[in-house]
C-alpha cells in the first residue's frame, strides 16, 4: 500500500515538475530530439558539437552568476545550448565553444532595463555564423518522421507555456504562412510549395524554442503578437528577396532591439519563470540539483 | 615497379584496387527543359551540372547526352540575369568527365596477406569511366510581351535571352517558333516571370555543328552575378515522367555544397561487400542508389562526394589540373585572378601540379514532380570534411596457411563473409539466397571449410602437440 502511494506521489510530482515550469519540457524535447536525431534519424550532428555548445553555456552561465552572486540555474543554459546544438553547424569545435560563450555571455553584457536584448542561441548563432565561414545553419536537415516529432513537440510547448509563447510562436507561425501563401497565389505557384516552405526544420525549431523565449520579447499580449508578425515579416523578405535561407533567425536578432521600444508603447509587468510554491518547491528544488 | 616502391607497398600490406564509377546515366537534359519540335517525346532523365560558386560570383557548365536529331534540339533554362555572349562559353565534354571520374563512387578491393607469412603483395590498377554528354538551336522575335534582350551564336548553339511580362505571351511566342511547350509550362513560366527571371533558349545552328563535326554537342558555360544558389528544375519535371536523375558538382572555396530546401543525405559508404560485385559495379550501385532513395519515398539528395580538389584517397581519376578548373569557371585559383585573358594566354604554363583551395562536392539528386515542388535552393557550408561513396572488397587469401593463426583467420573470414552477404543485401534489397548462388558461381570469397582442422585445432592439442 505504502509502495502504491509513494509511486503515485512521484508520478504527481513528476507531472507537476514538466507542467509546472515550461523549460523543463523544452530541455526533455530539445535533448530528447538531439539524441534521436543522431541515433536514428542520421542528422549530421557530431557529439563534440553538443558537448562543446553545452559544455562552453553552462560554464559562461556559471561564471556569469558567480560573478553576480547569483544562484546558478541550470535550466534556462541548458535550453539556449540545446537549441544552438540544434540550429548551428560548425566546423571546428572552438566554433562550437565560442557560440556558447557568446550566447551567454549576450545575456549578462546587453541588456536594457533589466531584460536583456538578445535571445541567447539567437545571438550566439547569428554572430558566429557572419564572422566565420566555417559555421553555417542548415535549414534543409531534417526529414519527414523528424518534422512529424517536431510539430508534435511544438504543440506540447504551446501547452506547457499555456497562453504566454501562443502569441508568439502561433502568431509567428500564423504570419509567416500567410506571407509564404500569399506569395506562392501571385506567383501562381501550385500550393505544395507553400507548404514544403512551412516543412523546414529549422523554421520550426525557431518557431517552438526560440521566438517564444518570454524573456527577450514585449511583455504585453499586443506587443508580443506585434513582434511576431514582425519577425515573419523580415524573416519572410529576407528568405524570399534576399535569399538568406536562414532569414527568419536573422530577423529575430535584427529586430530585437525594437523590443524596448515595442515594450514602452505596450507596457506589461516583465515575465519571470514560474516560481515554485513552498509546497512543491522541495521536491522541485532536489530534482533540480540532481539535473544540475 | 622499382625496388623503393615494392618495398613500400610491402610495409603497407595491403594494396587496393579502384574501380569508379561513371554514370553513364541514358538520355540527359539540362535543368530547364528541352522542348522539341514535331511532337519528338522527349524525357528528360539525366543531366549533369557544375556549379562554380564564390560570393554572388557563378558560373553554370550543362551537360547532357542528348542523342537525337540536333534540328528536334531547343532547350530553355531560367537564369536569374541578363546574359551577354561574353558570359557564355562552350566547353569540353572530356572535362566534365574527368571530374565525373574524379568524384565518382568507388569500389576499392584488398587482399589479406598470409596470416602465417605476413606481407605479400599483389597491386592492380584499374579505371572505369562512364558518360558523356552533349546538345540544341534558333529562335525570332515578337511582341507578345516577350523582348529579345540578347541573340547571338557561341560555338554550334544560336542562343536568345528572353524577358517576358506576361506567360501567355511567352508560351506563344515559344509556340510560334516552333517549340512545343509541355501542358502545365505555363504556370510555371509565369512564376519565373514574376520572379524577373530571364530565359535562356538555345538551339543547335546546323552549319556550326557541320563545321566542328562530331556526334555529340558540347557543354555551355554560362557566367553571371547573382544571389541565387540555384537550380530551376520545375520546368524539366513538367514534361518527364517519372523520376529524373540530375548530377551537381559544386566547386567552391570554403566547403562542400547542400541543398536548403531538401535534406541533403550522405551516401552509405566504406560497407564491405562481397568480392563478386567487382564485376558488376555498375548494378551494384544503381540498386543501392535506388533502394537508398526508396527508404527516403523515393527521392532524395546524396552526397557521393566531398573532397579538396587538391588529393583523393584512394583515387578514382587525378584531381582536375588548374587548366581544367578554369575551364569550368573556377575564377579564384591561386595567381590568376588579375590576369586579362591575353595576358593568361601569353603565359607559359607553369609545373602546377595540383589545384589548390578548390573544394568538390558531387550530389546526386533523384527527382520527380511531387517530392521536389520547389526548385533546388543550396548554399556553401563551412564543412571541409572529406566524403566519398567507398565500398570495400577483401579478398581472403586461398593459399596454404600451417600455423596455429590459421585457424582463427579462417573463422573470422566465414563471419566476415556471412556479414559481407547481409550488408549487400540491406544496402541493395537484392535476396539473399541470389547472393550466395552469386557467390558460388564466382567462386572467389568463398568460405572456408572448417571441419577438417578444427579437431586438431583445439586449444589442447597446442599443449601437447608432440602426442598421437
Amino acid at each position: 500500500m505504502n509502495g502504491h502511494n509513494k509511486d503515485e506521489s512521484r508520478a504527481r510530482r513528476a507531472f507537476a515538475f514538466f507542467v509546472l515550469d515550461p523549460r523543463h519540457y523544452q530541455i526533455g524535447i530539445l535533448s530528447s530530439l538531439i539524441i534521436i536525431g543522431i541515433s536514428k534519424f542520421e542528422f549530421d550532428l557530431p557529439l563534440w558539437h553538443a558537448l562543446a555548445c553545452v559544455g562552453s553555456a553552462l560554464v559562461t552561465q556559471f561564471a556569469g552568476d558567480k560573478i553576480l552572486k547569483r544562484k546558478f540555474d541550470v535550466r534556462s543554459p541548458l535550453i539556449t545550448s540545446l537549441s544552438l546544438t540544434l540550429l548551428l553547424r560548425t566546423g571546428s569545435i572552438w566554433l562550437s565553444i565560442a557560440a556558447g560563450v557568446l550566447a551567454i555571455a549576450s545575456k549578462y553584457l546587453i541588456r536594457v532595463k533589466g531584460k536583456h536584448i538578445f535571445n541567447p542561441a539567437n545571438f550566439g548563432i547569428v554572430i558566429v555564423a557572419l564572422l566565420f565561414t566555417g559555421a553555417w545553419v542548415s535549414p534543409g536537415q531534417w526529414g519527414v518522421a523528424p518534422l512529424l516529432a517536431l510539430w508534435l513537440a511544438g504543440l506540447g510547448v504551446l501547452v506547457t507555456t499555456k497562453a504566454k509563447s501562443l502569441d508568439l510562436t502561433a502568431g509567428f507561425l500564423i504570419f509567416y504562412a500567410a506571407f509564404i501563401f500569399a506569395r506562392s497565389l501571385w506567383l501562381g505557384e501550385p500550393m505544395s510549395i507553400p507548404i514544403h516552405q512551412m516543412q523546414s526544420g529549422a523554421l520550426l525549431i525557431f518557431a517552438f524554442f526560440m521566438i517564444s523565449d518570454p524573456k527577450t520579447t514585449p511583455n504585453a499580449r499586443t506587443g508580443r503578437i506585434l513582434y511576431a508578425g514582425l519577425v515573419a515579416l523580415l524573416g519572410f523578405a529576407l528568405q524570399a528577396f534576399y535569399y538568406q535561407s536562414a532569414g527568419v533567425i536573422y530577423a529575430l536578432i535584427l529586430t530585437a532591439p525594437l523590443v524596448p521600444l515595442i515594450d514602452r508603447f505596450f507596457p506589461a509587468k516583465i515575465y519571470q519563470w514560474p516560481q515554485p510554491k513552498p509546497k512543491t518547491g522541495v521536491s522541485h528544488d532536489k530534482t533540480i540539483q540532481k539535473l544540475a | 615497379m622499382t625496388k623503393l616502391s615494392k618495398n613500400l607497398r610491402k610495409a603497407l600490406g595491403l594494396t587496393a584496387l579502384i574501380t569508379a564509377l561513371g554514370f553513364g546515366v541514358p538520355a540527359a537534359a539540362f535543368c530547364g527543359f528541352y522542348v522539341a519540335k514535331g511532337g519528338t517525346d522527349l524525357f528528360n532523365e539525366s543531366s549533369k551540372v557544375v556549379l562554380v560558386r564564390d560570393g554572388d560570383r557563378t558560373v553554370i557548365t550543362m551537360a547532357n547526352d542528348y542523342q537525337g536529331d540536333p534540328t528536334e534540339f531547343a532547350m530553355v533554362i531560367p537564369v536569374p540575369t541578363i546574359i551577354t555572349k561574353e558570359q557564355v562559353h562552350i566547353s569540353s565534354a572530356a572535362i566534365l568527365e574527368h571530374l565525373d571520374a574524379y568524384t565518382a563512387p568507388r569500389l576499392v578491393e584488398y587482399f589479406d596477406d598470409n596470416p602465417c607469412d605476413p606481407q605479400i603483395i599483389y597491386e592492380m590498377s584499374q579505371m572505369r569511366k562512364g558518360a558523356t554528354s552533349s546538345p540544341m538551336p534558333i529562335v525570332q522575335d515578337s511582341s507578345l510581351g516577350v523582348t529579345i534582350e540578347e541573340s547571338f551564336s557561341v560555338g554550334e548553339y544560336d542562343i536568345l535571352i528572353l524577358s517576358a511580362t506576361e506567360s501567355d505571351g511567352l508560351q506563344t511566342w515559344l509556340k510560334e517558333n516552333d517549340y512545343q511547350i509541355p501542358d502545365g509550362a505555363g504556370k510555371i513560366l509565369k512564376s519565373y516571370i514574376r520572379q524577373d527571371m530571364k530565359f535562356f533558349v538555345a538551339k543547335v545552328n546546323l552549319e556550326e555543328k557541320a563545321k566542328i563535326g562530331g556526334e555529340m554537342l558540347r557543354p555551355i558555360a554560362v557566367a553571371f552575378e547573382s544571389p541565387k544558389f540555384m537550380l530551376p528544375i520545375r520546368l524539366g519535371t513538367v514534361n518527364s515522367k517519372g523520376s529524373q536523375d540530375l548530377f551537381v558538382y559544386a566547386l567552391t572555396k570554403n566547403g562542400r555544397v547542400e541543398t536548403t530546401n531538401y535534406r541533403t543525405q550522405k551516401i552509405p559508404s566504406d560497407k564491405e561487400i562481397p568480392v563478386f560485385v567487382k564485376d558488376e559495379f555498375g548494378e551494384f550501385y544503381k540498386d543501392m542508389y535506388a533502394q537508398t532513395a526508396k527508404k527516403e519515398g523515393g527521392s532524395g539528395v546524396f552526397m557521393e562526394y566531398a573532397w579538396d580538389m587538391g588529393w583523393c584517397d584512394p583515387c578514382a581519376a587525378d584531381p582536375l589540373s588548374s587548366r581544367e578548373l578554369r575551364e569550368l569557371g573556377v575564377f579564384w585559383l591561386d595567381g590568376d585572378r588579375d590576369l586579362t585573358p591575353t595576358q593568361r594566354r601569353t603565359m607559359r604554363p607553369r609545373p602546377q601540379p595540383q589545384a589548390q583551395n578548390v573544394f568538390v562536392t558531387r550530389l546526386h539528386v533523384r527527382y520527380d514532380a511531387k517530392s521536389f515542388p520547389e526548385d533546388l535552393k543550396f548554399h556553401e557550408t563551412g564543412d571541409k570534411s572529406n566524403f566519398q561513396g567507398r565500398y570495400i572488397m577483401r579478398h581472403p587469401y586461398k593459399g596454404d596457411m600451417k600455423c596455429e593463426a590459421a585457424l582463427d583467420y579462417k573463422k573470422s573470414v566465414n563471419k566476415r563473409l556471412d556479414k559481407e552477404v547481409k550488408t549487400l543485401a540491406n544496402l541493395t534489397g537484392w535476396p539473399r539466397s541470389d547472393i550466395r548462388t552469386k557467390i558460388d558461381e564466382n567462386g572467389k570469397g568463398t568460405p572456408f571449410d572448417l571441419t577438417q582442422t578444427s579437431d586438431k585445432n583445439d586449444w589442447w592439442n597446442r599443449i601437447w602437440p608432440g602426442d598421437e
